[in-house]
């Protein structure tokens, strides 16, 4: 397809030059004429009832405008963008408070510093209450997080989500039978995939200005979703979608923490309307950490039964996820996410039960991978531990039970189409490039010596590129939001007057460098130098449709949208060019700033030259009408199934149960890829944060809900001396599901890692005796696991 | 509060500021609130993670851990800073050509710190990389660009001709 270079290749991006002059506008550096500060009262209690709020010494210091609570914005109802799941959460705390950092009071003042003097003000009288912390504990629903009201919101069991949907058949029987015969091994394994904070770097900020004269509001947002939050506003507020212009600008790191519309943006645009002037919010990392959204946190026990010649017959996974104290946007969807990909890449039997259990701590919803890291964990820990059992090579038993690529497109056992995968392939060609045979030579050898050495490896399939129209109906969708419902994706093309191109898309980068590639697939059909195409994003009335940045979408959806609305626009400029050119359109050609007829490059015409005679209808032929434009909506016929497999080296230290990560590698697969350089900067970013969950990261609460990891410091983020290099490589299985054969890969590096490392500790201490260890695998985690092993 | 207002002159970026401030203010925010260099990032505001790197004095510096008036008198660059007209400072290129940064919000302090170690010494090793920017937190890269970007500025500025990210990508 590509008639110029840029398409696959490696392209310096677009956004770099503002961003490393410290010209790039994140919402903090927004300023707004008269604008007003706010600071929160939160909850120090993980469960307490509210006896009363008292504002009055708050209101009494100089500079504070409004001191609101539930009272005042409870005919407001409920944020309307909450999957309709168990306790929604209310604007602010309506007399309970179900965790830690729960917001009570919202207080307006001139400025931050006397917002935060005056919330120290608020006295709140809180008569606490037994927390329910502890997930099994929440599970087996002694005391309920909300009176009355079991703890366990669903179960993601067997089929059950497509039951009346789709017939199909219950592996559970026949894997009970696998499990009695005699030739058979079963191995079991009990495991925590623990919460973890996303911490973007960017705390989340919000700045609204609300219009009486228009009755409009402007909404500044660190968001991964402008337009639902959009949506969001205008449902609330009872005004139409056109009168919101939510924007999302700079945007420093999403990894599924902006990917909700919380009461912050909602409250801030109800205090400007009433106080009349512009209104900020600014999260501090405290809050960030408590206020915000956690992912994970799961505790479940996965089982394979297999023969001793590497054959899976059954997987089973019963897990109790943690909801958090209230569901948001996608929360109960987490899980079920994670029941997508359950089997991972394999022809296997596959039985689950995913509990969605309430407790007193902050929500969970989409963290980087969003139920896919921890779906892959499960399996992919204890595949290696049955290949131990076996004594086979975890690499083999993995190859054995492979789909295999002649099987595609597989339909799998919940129903769901994967569209193209070559497994195999992509698993050899990394044990080739490590160098697999010798690798495992060097690690006996220098276990041997008494070094603790150990390899680990795993493979994963994700979903991605959501998403398909026909899930619409089964809760993919934005249907709460006023918005469109499917997940679909939109591009607006235009060639301006002067020759130059502005790209308008539906969805945001938050690092992604969207304008990077979009500039390029336009460039690419339209053969406008990429320095002439600007990409607009991050603006809900900008472009006709938008559903945000999250689960590797963009591309697949958004890219295809506007890849369709350049081949538009260039089926037009070709008339255009053949009337100058005195040529059929067919012969004309695209290339280096304009066109020209095809075996004939010196007749030819320059992009300036055609734009203008297309915004002059006199200069164009017959029934062609002025302008140069196109907009699209795609609906993607299905999702993705980006793979892939990941290898690391790790050496234990037995005094200190220290872990080395010593090398890294992987090998992914996301189909075709328009900047190398961009994917395999996701890829490393992904991989940090799996190898982060791995070694370093936990969200830990006491025993009555107090976080304890709630700063930076409690909360080691890997820094650069915690990492090595990553030696990447790619297998490249196109997609059928959109025409640029694209599948994503925001995640995959996440979803590849963690379960890498920890299948690497775990092999260089099981001669040891030691068959798991939970994360963070950090020092003394591991020398204790070592010790009573010894024992 | 009742804050007695100091006066404080402070150069930044070469240019002479002759402020007043109260006592409470972080030097990152009289930056960004008062002088409107909002390049410098908060992060934390405790010192952990180095969004806000800045050189006050030819030493690189965490502006949210300093008052403002910490600063009276003090030579301070900002990234605003570091270019010498239109020409990026070898650091930015680096950043530029290397893939180094992603969500850009880490950056400016990441450049910052780069620059105070490479003024240090121009050919440090990974190693010595990593160590040298370890107070600067970055969530999107895994910090290996970073490592490249860094290497490739000091190579420029040992006078040598790196090369980019093109050569740096997987197949
Ligand atoms: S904002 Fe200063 S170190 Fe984080
Ligand atoms: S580039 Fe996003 S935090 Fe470093």
């Amino acid at each position: 397809m590509s008639t110029t270079s840029v398409m696959g290749g490696v392209v310096r991006r677009k956004e770099d030059p503002s961003l490393i002059q410290g010209k790039g506008t994140y919402v903090d550096d927004i300023k707004r004429h008269r604008e007003l500060a706010t600071a929160f009262v939160r909850s120090p209690f993980a469960a307490a009832a509210i006896n009363s709020v008292d504002a009055s010494a708050a209101l009494a210091l100089e500079g504070v405008h409004a001191v609101y609570t539930i009272d005042d914005v409870r005919h407001l109802g409920l944020n309307p963008a909450q999957v309709a799941v168990g306790t929604l959460r209310p604007f602010l705390a309506d007399g309970v408070v179900h965790h830690v950092g729960e917001a009570v009071a919202m207080v307006v003042a001139d400025d931050p510093y006397i917002a935060k003097d005056a919330a120290d003000l608020v006295f709140v009288d809180y008569e606490p209450k037994d927390a329910v912390v502890d997930l099994k504990e929440a599970y087996a629903d002694t005391v309920q997080v909300h009176d009355g009201i079991s703890n366990t919101l669903l179960t993601w069991a067997g089929n059950a989500w497509w039951e009346g949907v789709i017939d199909l058949p219950d592996p559970s029987p026949g894997i009970q039978e696998a499990k009695e015969r005699d030739d058979t091994v079963v191995v079991s394994l009990e495991m925590v995939n623990q919460r973890l904070i996303p911490t973007a770097i960017e705390p989340r900020a919000v700045l609204a200005d609300w219009n009486s004269g228009y009755d409009s509001v402007e909404l500044w947002s660190s968001s991964q979703i402008p337009h639902a939050v959009a949506g969001a506003i205008g449902m609330t507020f009872g005004i139409p979608s056109n009168k919101v212009r939510v924007v999302a600008p700079e945007v420093g790191g999403g990894f599924g923490l902006k990917l909700n519309v919380y009461p912050d943006e909602i409250l801030c645009c109800y205090a400007s309307r009433a106080l009349g002037r512009p209104v900020r919010w600014t999260e501090t990392r405290r809050e960030a950490s408590v206020a915000s959204i956690q992912g994970r946190g799961w505790i479940g026990t996965s089982t394979i039964t297999g023969t001793r010649d590497g054959k899976i017959l059954g997987y089973e996974l019963d897990a109790i996820c943690d909801m958090g104290a209230y569901t948001h946007n996608f929360t109960v969807a987490i899980p079920l996410l994670g029941l997508f990909v359950a089997p991972g890449q394999y022809d296997i039997p596959t039985s689950y039960a995913l509990h969605c259990v309430v407790t007193n701590k902050p929500t969970t919803d989409a963290y980087r991978g969003a139920g896919r890291p921890e779906a892959a964990y499960y399996l992919e820990r204890i595949i290696d531990a049955f290949a131990r059992e076996i004594g086979m090579d975890p690499a083999d038993v993995r190859k054995a039970n492979y789909w295999k690529p002649d099987q595609f497109p597989v339909t799998t056992q919940i129903g769901l189409t994967m569209d193209t995968g070559d497994y195999a392939t992509n698993l050899d060609s990394l044990l080739e490039r490590v160098g697999y045979e010798d690798l495992k030579a060097k690690r006996d050898a220098a276990r041997a010596e008494g070094r603790l050495l150990g390899i680990g490896l795993s493979t994963y399939v994700e979903v991605c590129g959501f998403g398909p129209s026909a899930l619409a109906g089964l809760g993919f969708s934005w249907a709460g939001y006023g918005l469109p419902t499917a997940f679909n994706g939109s591009g607006v093309v235009r060639v301006q007057p002067d020759g130059t191109c502005t790209v308008t898309i539906g969805t945001g980068p938050s690092g992604q460098g969207h304008e990077t590639t979009w500039a390029q697939i336009v460039s690419d059909g339209l053969g406008i130098v990429m320095d002439n195409i600007e990409v607009q994003h991050g603006d809900s009335l900008d472009s006709p449709v938008g559903v945000g940045t999250f689960g590797s979408r963009s591309l697949a959806v958004d890219g295809t949208a506007t890849y369709e609305a350049t081949t538009r626009v260039k089926e037009k400029a070709a008339i255009i060019a053949g009337h100058l050119l005195e040529a059929a359109p067919e012969d004309v050609q695209f290339q280096d700033g304009g066109a020209h007829v095809a075996g004939s490059p010196d007749r030819s015409v320059a992009w300036a030259q055609i734009a203008e005679s297309a915004y002059q209808p006199h200069t164009l032929p017959e029934g062609v009408e002025g302008g140069l434009e196109s907009s699209v909506v795609f609906s993607p016929p299905n999702a993705t199934w980006p793979f892939g497999s990941h290898l690391a080296l790790v050496e234990v230290d037995p005094e200190t149960g220290d872990v080395d990560l010593l090398e890294y590698w992987a090998t992914d697969d996301c189909g075709n890829v328009i900047n190398p350089m961009i994917v395999d900067g996701q890829v490393h970013g992904g991989i940090a944060q799996g190898v982060a969950q791995a070694l370093f990261e936990e969200a830990i609460y006491d025993d009555v809900g107090n976080l304890l990891t709630s700063s930076l410091a409690d909360y080691p983020l890997p820094a650069a001396e915690n990492l090595p290099m990553f030696n990447l490589d790619r297998t490249v299985t196109p997609t059928d599901v959109n025409p640029l054969g694209v599948k994503g890969i925001g995640e995959a590096g996440t979803i590849g890692s963690a379960q890498t490392i920890v299948n690497a500790v775990v092999d260089a201490v099981s001669h040891l005796g030691v068959k798991h260890i939970d994360m963070p695998l950090r020092p003394k985690r591991v020398w204790q696991a070592i010790e009573d092993a010894r024992k | 509060m009742e804050g007695r207002i100091l006066e404080v002159r402070i150069s930044v970026n070469g240019v002479d500021h002759q402020s007043d401030v109260e006592p409470r203010t972080l030097l990152v925010h009289y930056l960004r609130e008062n002088l409107s260099l909002t390049g410098t990032h908060v992060g934390c505001e405790t010192g952990y993670c180095g969004a806000c790197t800045v050189i006050v004095d030819g030493r690189a510096v965490k502006s949210c851990t300093m008052f403002a008036v910490q600063a009276d008198g003090a030579s301070i660059q900002t990234v605003e800073g570091v270019a010498d007209g239109d020409e990026l400072h070898p650091v930015q290129e680096g950043f530029w050509e290397c893939h180094g940064l992603q969500c850009g919000f880490c950056t400016p302090g990441m450049i910052m710190s780069s620059i105070a170690l490479l003024e240090e010494n121009n050919d440090p090793s990974e190693a010595e990389i990593r160590h040298g920017i370890e107070g600067n937190l970055c969530r999107c890269t895994g910090y290996h660009n970073i490592v490249r970007s860094v290497q490739y500025a000091g190579a420029k500025m040992r006078g040598e001709s790196p090369q980019g990210a093109s050569q740096e990508v997987s197949s």
